[in-house]
C-alpha cells in the first residue's frame, strides 16, 4: 500500500498551489490517473482523507480521472486508444505496441478553491 | 455574488520528487562507472537466492554491493553478506517499496566508485514498486513458475516497467504445470519486445545467460 505516502505528495502539492493562488478555502483537488501508474484508485481514494487531515486540505474532494491508455502503432503510424486491459497491441492490425503515449500520469492537474 | 469555485489549473507530477532524486542518482551512478540492477517480484519468488548466486559468481572478477529493501523481519541481507559482497540493509518497516530517497540515504557514506555493480533487491510487492524510478540502469522483474501465467496481465504496470523479465525456479516448472507459452504471451502483452530470461538460482541453469546480460549491458551503460 504506497497509495498513503502518494496521498501526502497529493495533499502537499495541493497545499502548497492553494497557498500560491489566493487564500480561498479548498474544495477539491483533481487528478490524472493512467493505468500504467501503479496506483490503486480505491486504495488512494481512501487514503486521501486521511492524508488531508489536519491540513488546510481537509474535506477537499479528490476528483480522479482516469486516462485511456494510448499507444503508438508503427504499423499504421498512429496513434491507438486502447480499451480497459493493458494488452499492448494495436487494436487495428495487431501489431505489438511498445511505445506508451499515455497511460503513466499521477499528476495533479486543478484544483477548485472558494471564492 | 458568485458561488461557483474557482478553477486553477496545476500541472504536478505527484511522483516529482521521487523523479528529481532518482535522476540524480542514475547521473551519479554512471559518473561513478557503477552499473546498478534492480530487482523487483512478489515476496518468495527468488529475488534474494537469485542475488546470492549472481554476487558469489561475480565476486570472482568483479567488485559488487547489494541493498536490500526489508520488511524488517527478514534477514535477506545477511544471507547475501555471505558471499563477501558489500551489503547494506534498508529497513522499510511498514512501506511496502523502496523510493530513490531511501536509495539515497542507503549510500551515504559509500564511495560510489568502489563497485562495478550495485544490485538493489526491493520489497516483494508486486503493485507498489512500479510507480518509483529507483536511478537503476536495468531493472528485472522476476516472475517464479509457480506463481501462475497470469501474474502480468493481473499487474501490468510492473511488468510494463520491466527492462528484463526473469523467470525463476525453472527446475520447478515440471512439478508446477508451467506453461511457458502462456507465460511469455502474457509478458510480450504488456510489455511488447521485453527480454525473458529463464533460470533456476537451484540448479545453476539459465545463470550464465543472466551473467552474460549483466556483463553486456553494463559495458553497454559504460562505453
Ligand atoms: N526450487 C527452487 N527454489 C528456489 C529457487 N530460488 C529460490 N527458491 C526458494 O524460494 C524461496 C524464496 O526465495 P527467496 O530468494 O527468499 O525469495 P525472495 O522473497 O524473492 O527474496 C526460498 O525457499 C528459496 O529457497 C530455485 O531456483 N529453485
Ligand atoms: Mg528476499
Ligand atoms: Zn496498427
Amino acid at each position: 500500500m504506497h497509495e498513503l505516502s502518494l496521498a501526502i505528495e497529493i495533499v502537499e502539492i495541493a497545499q502548497a498551489e492553494a497557498r500560491r493562488h489566493g487564500n480561498g478555502r479548498l474544495l477539491a483537488v483533481h487528478l490524472r490517473l493512467g493505468p500504467l501508474a501503479g496506483v490503486v484508485e480505491e486504495a488512494l481514494a481512501a487514503a486521501f482523507p486521511l492524508a488531508a487531515q489536519g491540513t488546510e486540505v481537509e474535506g477537499a474532494e479528490l476528483v480522479i480521472e482516469r486516462v485511456p491508455l494510448v499507444v503508438y502503432c508503427p504499423s499504421c503510424r498512429a496513434e491507438r486508444e486502447l480499451g480497459a486491459e493493458v494488452w499492448l497491441v494495436c487494436p487495428v492490425c495487431q501489431t505489438p505496441t511498445p511505445e506508451v503515449r499515455q497511460g503513466r500520469e499521477l499528476e495533479v492537474t486543478a484544483l477548485e478553491l472558494e471564492r | 455574488m458568485n458561488r461557483e469555485p474557482r478553477l486553477v489549473h496545476v500541472r504536478q507530477n505527484v511522483l516529482k520528487q521521487n523523479d528529481i532524486v532518482a535522476r540524480a542518482l542514475r547521473e551519479e551512478f554512471r559518473r561513478a562507472g557503477v552499473f546498478v540492477v534492480s530487482l523487483v517480484s512478489s515476496p518468495g519468488s527468488g529475488k534474494t537466492t537469485l542475488l546470492e548466486k549472481t554476487l558469489a559468481a561475480l565476486q570472482r572478477s568483479r567488485r559488487v554491493a547489494a541493498l536490500v529493501g526489508d520488511l524488517a523481519t527478514e534477514n535477506d541481507a545477511n544471507r547475501l553478506a555471505r558471499t563477501g559482497a558489500r551489503v547494506k540493509q534498508i529497513v522499510t518497516g511498514t512501506v511496502c517499496h523502496l523510493d530513490a530517497m531511501m536509495v539515497r540515504r542507503a549510500l551515504e557514506g559509500w564511495e560510489l566508485a568502489g563497485p562495478d555493480f550495485l544490485f538493489i533487491e526491493n520489497v516483494g510487492n508486486l503493485v507498489c514498486p512500479a510507480a518509483y524510478d529507483l536511478g537503476e540502469e536495468l531493472r528485472a522483474v522476476l516472475l517464479s513458475v509457480t506463481e501462475g501465467e497470469d501474474k502480468p496481465l493481473k499487474y501490468p504496470p510492473i511488468f510494463h516497467g520491466a527492462d528484463l523479465v526473469v523467470i525463476t525456479k525453472l527446475d520447478l516448472a515440471e512439478a508446477a504445470g508451467f506453461d511457458r507459452e502462456a507465460a511469455r504471451r502474457n509478458i510480450e502483452a504488456v510489455a511488447p519486445g521485453v527480454p525473458v530470461l529463464e533460470v533456476s538460482a537451484r540448479t545453476g541453469a539459465g545463470m550464465d545467460a543472466w551473467l552474460q546480460i549483466l556483463h553486456d549491458r553494463a559495458i553497454a551503460a559504460h562505453r
